[in-house]
């Protein structure tokens, strides 16, 4: 942002790509984000480890919170949609769809960090293809060919239709699930970021560059600061929405790539 | 300018949806981290607090089973003393009950043998005292009536043998006579 001049110049893409800064020209080059994605990372490993220290059956407060987080995502998600026995062997990775997602998000809306660590494509995709390769596992394991043959040509349909129907289920099954797992992800992330900074950045413009010049439309940054913490608390719901979303989305897709019928 | 031209080439390099490598490397790396720490550090001291947690409350409901079993058995044996105790109360009262009559019936009978004693002894000393009482009054009364005849008679009679002979026929009469007086009354 060029603040030089009294212009109004707004955030772009160019945000999502600053310059490396860490292992510069090797494949493990480290710009801004990656740093704080990996703090995410750090943080929840620390969190996780000390959370669930030394447990005790009558918890305190700390253990309370963690063993309710842990159990939501462990309760509510996995076991509800898996039933007992897969939620429990797809545990780990739900359990960690949800708390990876959660913590990189969560970012936005943390000063000084103020960006998510999940707002590049990389880990949302990453994570996508993980839920992708997971239900064909899932559903392969499960019943062999038959998903394939379930999953291709859906049964209890006249044949002929299969020439139009197929094609359709390849794509909406293994193409658009893992699309849309990314860029639901990716773009609640993108947009909430660019929102932010837009009124950020609008919000200095007025306050600090037109106000000092006795222009008094400069006050309309009072509202623009109001909107910025409604928006603010808005992005940490959309936060733990989105991790919600991804966690449970895979869930069903497992369930989906299991189930008998169709 | 010029870096404004650098800027907006280095712009065009980048695509939100094409994936760089760095990117791509620390999305894996950081999902399979935080993968490792759930498998090998949380979800087995979660599981491991679960079924403790699952145990204790068993164990829990097994003691007050327990409890209440042993409370159970305590009560009935309470019942039991109980029962026992109040036939042995009842029992021990109707010893006393026939203890008491017995004792009561002994002591009548004591008594009406006492009073039977006391009453034959009684009778027994009245009747010595009246044969006393009457053998000192023959006596006396013989010796008075010898007295008495004695006078009367003076000494025309007092050596005579038939004369005292009489006297004496004369008293057992007497005797007798009186004796069937007392038994007829």
């Amino acid at each position: 942002m060029a603040a030089d001049d009294s212009g109004f110049v707004a955030p772009t893409i160019q945000q999502f790509f600053p310059g490396p800064i860490l292992f510069v020209g090797t494949p493990f080059e480290m710009n801004r984000i990656m740093v704080i994605r990996m703090l995410a990372v750090i943080v929840l490993v620390v969190w996780l480890w000390l959370g669930t220290r030394n447990m005790k059956l009558v918890p305190g407060r700390f253990q309370v919170s963690v063993e309710g987080l842990l159990g939501f995502v462990r309760n509510n998600i996995a076991i509800e949609t898996l039933g007992e026995k897969d939620g429990k062997r797809f545990l780990p990775v739900i359990m960690t769809m949800f708390f990876l997602v959660f913590a990189t998000n969560i970012t936005g809306p943390i000063p000084p960090l103020l960006i998510p660590g999940s707002s590049v494509i990389g880990l949302p995709l990453v994570l996508a293809l993980i839920a992708w390769v997971l239900f064909i596992y899932a559903g392969f394991r499960k019943l062999g060919w038959t998903y394939l043959k379930n999953a291709l040509f859906l049964p209890g349909v006249p044949k002929v239709l299969y020439i139009l129907l197929t094609p359709l289920e390849i794509l909406s099954t293994f193409i658009v699930r893992p699309v849309t797992l990314t860029l639901r992800l990716l773009m609640n992330m993108v947009s909430g970021h660019l929102l932010l900074a837009l009124v950020y950045a609008a919000s200095s413009f007025f306050l600090f560059t037109l106000l000092p010049q006795g222009n008094f439309l400069g006050l309309i940054g009072v509202g623009t600061v109001a909107f910025g913490l409604v928006y603010l608390v808005f992005e940490i719901f959309v936060a733990a929405l989105q991790a919600y979303v991804f966690a449970f989305l895979t869930a069903i897709y497992i369930q989906l790539a299991m189930a008998e019928e169709h | 300018m010029n870096t404004t031209l650098v800027a907006a080439a280095s712009e065009s390099e980048h695509s939100l949806l094409i994936p760089e490598l760095p990117d791509l490397i620390w999305g894996t790396v950081g999902f399979v981290v935080v993968l490792l720490t759930f498998i090998f550090v949380a979800l087995p001291r979660l599981n491991k607090l679960l079924d403790a947690r699952s145990a204790a409350i068993e164990g829990r409901i097994d003691e007050a089973k327990h409890a209440r079993e042993e409370a159970e058995n305590i009560l009935e044996q309470y019942q039991q003393q109980l029962a026992e105790a109040r036939t042995e109360a009842g029992r021990i009262r109707e010893a006393a009950r026939e203890d008491a009559k017995r004792i009561r019936a002994d002591l009548v009978e004591q008594a009406q043998a006492e009073a039977a004693r006391v009453v034959a002894q009684a009778r027994t000393q009245i009747q010595s005292e009246r044969d006393a009482a009457v053998q000192s009054l023959r006596a006396e009364v013989g010796s008075l009536a010898l007295d008495l005849a004695s006078a009367v008679v003076a000494e025309h009679l007092a050596t005579d043998r038939n004369a005292t002979a009489f006297v004496d026929r004369f008293l057992a009469d007497l005797e007798i006579e009186h004796a069937s007086d007392g038994r007829v009354q």
